[in-house]
């Protein structure tokens, strides 16, 4: 899998409260969640993670097991996650949701630039400079290739 | 030598398992969730529909028709396939688990991040998301990565008016909100072995609060005795000089009461420093205190007196509310004005009753304080009952060291 979009940078330990607050998950309706998404860290983000790739620093997705937050940033554009280590629930969550989270270190992050990655090669590329990324476990890589676990198991009919 | 995780996982630590998992649960939030994923799956039955748990408690009674048409799929589904179902009232998943439906050497896993609280038991507890419940319900079996271990060798004894949340504090202040990602805890020493169940649980509890898979005590003379209560006669697991990947040592001794302050669980500050700070709300509950002992002490610690600002106390089950309400705890606690909730996470996630209002600030029992998550804009601290009452009872936070 690869994929080149435009870096939107965050902060450490950012948590799912933060990525999707609690007050919008009475509802399936994902596009509720992709409206919202990150909106109490920055209201004006939402509209930004259109082809996005988060650039997020260490910890990434902290504290509770919602689902809602990978889906949110996925149906609000966002097509990566790169963090350097990320909680591990979100880190499941992310693939079983089919949006890649990359682990990677000290990428520098401009808003807006161009970054691209491969999981495949194991590397995401800023600023002209390769960078390596840890590979995902068989399993993972497996899952995330189906397009996320409902589609790995109905493959597995 | 092994790690009781690696000892119930039977790998070792790195390796990647599949395993059967001996009990799933998850509950309203991440219920409904799970069954759209499950059933996008293609099933309709789970495959042990004996291990599995569905508990409501996160909206419990609903706070709205959404809510509680959503509930209602999910109950239907539960009754249907005969699993063990938990409506609402019946109390906090977590605690509802640990009440004698988890036993030493099981894999348990939840859909909830404090699913580690069971962790306590001597069970490989931990949490995931709804699409992994979905895919346990559908073939009973998930995969780990075996986690390297963060031992926690805990010497003495708390002492003075120090309790095991301060001691939760303590760790996760000491380890930082990532410091044990990818990692289990396990709480070893003389230390553990003088820490009384619920106790344990508290301290399980937090482990995913340093971003740890689960937080172990092994099975000792402690846990069988708890057990037995619900009619289970468990085996000791012995540790066996494991190997861990870190070494933490605290002296129970040096515990004092702390908080967490505004916004970080890991900014863990003595409770002292922030003595007169005006408290909108008091909360006492949840599934890191919300145990019949900790309702017990609050009572003790407020008796015959009256509370200072709106507090709301929330049993962690039916079966803490009924003993709150037969040994005369319920009594005192209203009669001193507090506000009871239905059993279950009440204002802990900030979305139905007890949300706080922009710029109000309150102390609360629970393990998370992160930005908004108990109301927008709101301030919260996080402490233990005896800071809880303490401060109830002044109006602002108080250490308990004056009681
Ligand atoms: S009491 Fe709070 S932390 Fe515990 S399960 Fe409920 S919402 Fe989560």
């Amino acid at each position: 899998m690869e994929g080149t979009g435009h870096a939107v940078c965050l902060g450490p330990d950012i948590d799912t409260d933060l990525i999707i607050a609690g007050r919008y998950l009475r509802t399936k309706d994902r596009s509720v969640w992709a409206e919202h998404v990150l909106e109490d860290l920055d209201p004006a983000l939402a509209p930004r993670l259109r082809r996005a790739v988060i650039i997020a620093g260490r910890n990434m997705g902290c504290g509770s097991s919602r689902e809602q937050a990978p889906v949110a940033l996925r149906e609000a554009g966002v097509i990566a996650v790169i963090a350097p280590s990320f909680a591990r629930i979100f880190f499941r969550n992310a693939i079983n949701v089919g949006l890649p989270a990359i682990e990677c270190d000290g990428i520098p992050c401009t808003d807006g630039e161009p970054v691209s990655f491969s999981l495949d090669e194991g590397w995401v590329e800023a600023a002209g400079i390769r960078y390596p990324a840890r590979p995902l476990s068989g399993r993972m890589q497996e899952i995330l290739d189906a397009g996320g676990l409902v589609n790995y198991w109905r493959e597995k009919e | 030598m092994t790690t009781l995780s690696e000892r119930i996982l039977d790998a070792p630590a790195g390796e990647y398992v599949d395993c059967m998992v001996d009990r799933a649960f998850a509950h309203d939030g991440t219920g409904v969730l799970a069954l759209e994923a499950f059933r996008e799956m293609g099933r309709a039955m789970p495959a042990y529909p004996e291990r599995i748990s569905i508990l409501f408690d996160h909206l419990a009674p609903a706070n709205n028709s959404q809510t509680a048409t959503l509930q209602a799929e999910l109950r239907e589904f539960s009754l249907e396939c005969g699993l063990h179902f938990s409506d609402v009232g019946e109390g906090i998943c977590h605690q509802l688990m640990s009440e004698g439906r988890v036993l030493p050497g099981e894999i348990v896993v939840g859909a909830d991040s404090h699913s580690c609280t069971a962790g306590a038991l001597g069970a490989f507890a931990t949490g995931v998301g709804a699409t992994d419940m979905a895919a346990i319900w559908a073939g009973g079996s998930t995969w780990f990565r075996v986690p390297e271990t963060t031992g926690i060798h805990l010497e003495g004894n708390l002492s003075g008016a120090a309790e095991a949340k301060d001691l939760a504090l303590t760790y996760v202040g000491r380890l930082g909100m990532d410091g044990a990602t990818y990692r289990a805890l396990e709480f070893t020493g003389d230390g553990a072995a003088s820490i009384v169940m619920d106790g344990r649980l508290t301290l399980a509890n937090m482990a995913i609060e340093a971003g740890a898979k689960t937080g172990l005590f092994y099975a000792d003379a402690v846990t069988r005795q708890y057990l037995a209560g619900y009619g289970h006669d468990v085996a000791m697991q012995v540790p066996e000089d494991p190997d861990y990947a870190e070494d933490v040592t605290i002296d129970l001794g040096d515990v004092v009461p702390v908080l967490a302050v505004p916004h970080r669980v890991d900014t863990v500050e003595e409770v002292t420093r922030y003595e007169g700070t005006t408290l909108d709300q008091v909360f006492v509950g949840t599934c890191t205190n919300g145990r019949y002992s900790d309702i017990k002490r609050f009572a003790a610690l407020i008796h015959g007196q009256k509370v200072k600002t709106r507090t709301i106390v929330v049993p962690a089950s039916r079966d803490v509310l009924l003993r709150a309400g037969r040994t005369g705890v319920l009594t005192g606690l209203i009669e001193s004005g507090c506000i009871i909730g239905s059993p279950g996470c009440g204002p802990c996630l900030g979305m139905h009753m007890g949300v706080l209002g922009e710029g109000e600030v309150a102390l609360s029992t629970a393990n998370r304080n992160f930005k908004n998550r108990m109301g927008v804009g709101a301030e919260y601290y996080l402490g233990s009952v005896a800071t809880a009452a303490a401060s109830a009872l002044a109006g602002e936070i108080r250490s308990p060291e004056v009681l």
